[in-house]
């Protein structure tokens, strides 16, 4: 199959970003591809987080350039981004503990019902969508007005995907989306990621699981300490060959010799 | 409810009709402010110079009328441009520097006690400014901050009602509008709201200058209602504005509380400061009471905040 040469929602090039000191990002470039899934792959500490927080406008790069559409473009806020249609997960999942479920999924895009200085939340509507939109991703919340600290983890992870989902129309982009998950959720959210795809939704994903990610990616870039070990189409690389340069190559080869009961 | 059946049960007239209207009176002020100051408790912020701003706004009334020659209503709008953006310069620098709001408005407290003295002695020589009374406007300004109205036959001062339209207002606010939302947000975890899409700084800024806006309306009651204005008004007042909101119910971690709870907090400060006189109890019982109900109050806030976080992580 092949596809139209189309320009990239989303372009880094020779993006760099510093913490301090820390060179967290170096010389990346990828691209993200309406209809394409792109995966992030590497250990902790290798800047995958960073990445996504430069293309969610929560950091501006500090070298290279981010394309939007192919024109340059540097997002202020994450409000910019999301204005432009990019919606993110991110790790820590960005929601207040003491908040309902409701009023954080709607938080920063709340719907509104009247006019002038009586222009007001419309609560009701955001309940419903917020029970409508959990239940579909097969999540029963016995009541959207519970503080979302009294949420478990991964109930916590699914009203964040949830949102994500709801707002992100053009690009969706995933921290780390199922690590709190249960093998029921984590199926159903990369339905999710397979469904946005399908409707044309250009996806990043990140996730320390090759199961996860090779079924559903289509490019993969793989990061190490800053840098980039390179990015890979799915023709062109295996599941066993991903799992070894997720894991460091020859060190999982090392582990598993390690681990083997002596004299098994 | 427990504090007026106290004080109610043990003095005739703490119960009366003109009794409440008395006890009303500084609960009312009091309550504006603590209404405002729990807004921005709620957004994660302390302003240690809301006390002196309503100083600043009645000497600003007092000085632009009487030793500028200006109409009242003139001087009441420029204490409201200044104190607006004072609240403004507050905000502002908390949300460039990421300083404590606690160490930024306890400059702006000390600067503004000094300007409020300074500036005083310059213009009329002593450390009052008086005679708001005589200045054209002073007829309608009374009606709107200091006329008393009839309700169940006793009168009340006007600031009883527009205490409680702002204490209305703010819940509304808080509970029913996007900016409420933000307000819980951002005071609730600022990276967090940042991170998807709430407008922290902006929402921080309009705390302040809300908070702002609240002492200038305190403090232009204050003039015209004592029609002269000591240099020193509303100094120490700041912090029993934090008290009144936190005994109804704010954390002082910010992402909590409501605005009738800070009106019910400056219900029962008034109730006490009034109540204890009645019983003709020596008025130094009044600071231990407000401890108590302080450390009652903090002690409850820890079980709320106990119940929605540590539950889970
Ligand atoms: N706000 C920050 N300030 C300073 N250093 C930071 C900050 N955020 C990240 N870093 C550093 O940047 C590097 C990359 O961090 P990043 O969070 O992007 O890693 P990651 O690949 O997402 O790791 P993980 O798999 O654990 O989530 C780390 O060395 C980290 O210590
Ligand atoms: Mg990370």
């Amino acid at each position: 199959m092949t596809r139209p040469p189309t320009t990239p929602l989303l372009e880094l090039r020779d993006v760099g970003k510093d913490y301090g000191s820390v060179t967290a990002l170096d010389g990346i470039s990828t691209t993200v591809r309406a209809g394409e899934v792109t995966c992030v792959l590497g250990d902790n500490g290798a800047g995958k987080s960073t990445l996504i927080k430069v293309l969610s406008g929560v950091h501006r790069p500090d070298r290279g350039r981010l394309l939007l559409d192919g024109e340059p473009v540097t997002f202020g806020s994450p409000r910019e981004a999301l204005d432009a249609g990019i919606a993110t997960v991110f790790q820590d999942l960005a929601m207040i503990p003491l908040m309902a479920v409701w009023r954080n999924f709607f938080l920063g895009a709340e719907p509104t019902k009247g006019w002038g200085p009586f222009r007001r939340f419309d609560a009701g509507r955001a309940k419903d969508v917020t029970r409508r939109e959990l239940a579909a991703m097969g999540i029963d919340i016995r009541d959207p007005d519970q503080p979302v600290g009294t949420l478990s983890g991964g109930e916590r992870q699914s009203v964040a995907i949830a949102r994500a989902v709801h707002f992100g129309a053009r690009v969706l982009i995933l921290d780390e989306p199922t690590s709190a998950l249960g093998v029921k959720q984590a199926g159903v959210v990369l339905r999710y990621v397979a469904q946005a795809r399908d409707r044309g939704v250009g996806v990043v994903l990140i996730t320390h699981n090759p199961h996860h990610a090779h079924p559903v990616g289509d490019r993969f870039l793989v990061l190490n300490r800053g840098r980039s070990l390179g990015e890979f189409a799915k023709a062109d690389i295996g599941r066993d060959e991903l799992i070894r340069l997720m894991a460091g190559g020859a060190e999982l080869d090392a582990l598993a010799h390690e681990l083997e009961r002596p004299g098994g | 409810m427990v504090v007026f059946a106290f004080f109610a049960v043990q003095s005739e007239t703490f119960r009366s009709p003109r009794g409440i209207a008395n006890w009303l009176d500084p609960a009312s002020t009091l309550g504006i402010m603590a209404v405002a100051v729990a807004l921005l408790m709620i957004g994660g912020h302390f302003d240690l110079s809301a006390g002196v701003l309503v100083g600043t706004t009645a000497l600003t009334v007092g000085v632009v009328a009487t030793q500028l020659r200006q109409n009242l209503w003139v001087a009441i709008g420029v204490a409201l441009l200044l104190a607006l953006a004072i609240g403004f310069v507050n905000g502002w620098l908390v949300t460039r520097t990421g300083l404590p709001s606690f160490i930024i408005t306890l400059a702006t407290f000390l600067m503004l006690q000094g300007l409020n003295l300074g500036l005083t002695k310059l213009f009329t020589g002593t450390v009052t400014v008086g005679g708001i009374d005589d200045v054209p406007g002073y007829a309608a300004a009374e009606w709107v901050f200091a006329s008393r109205v009839g309700v169940l036959g006793a009168e009340v001062r006007v600031a009883v009602l527009w205490w409680l339209l702002f204490t209305a207002l703010a819940t509304w606010v808080l509970l029913r509008t996007r900016f409420g939302n933000w307000v819980f947000a951002t005071g609730g975890d600022d990276v967090a709201a940042r991170n998807v899409g709430v407008p922290a700084r902006r929402t921080t800024i309009a705390l302040f200058m809300t908070t702002a806006g609240a002492a200038w309306f305190v403090g232009t009651t204050l003039a015209v209602r004592l029609t002269s204005v000591q240099a020193n008004t509303g100094i120490g007042q700041e912090l029993i504005y934090i008290v009144a909101a936190v005994i109804g119910g704010c954390l002082l971690t910010g992402g909590f509380g409501s605005a009738i709870g800070a009106s019910l907090g400056a219900l029962i400060f008034g109730m006490t400061q009034l109540g204890i006189p009645y019983l003709r109890w020596d008025a130094d019982w009044f600071y231990f009471f407000l401890g108590a109900m302080l450390l009652l109050a903090v002690l409850t806030n820890r079980l709320v905040r106990r119940y929605a976080e540590a539950a889970r992580r």
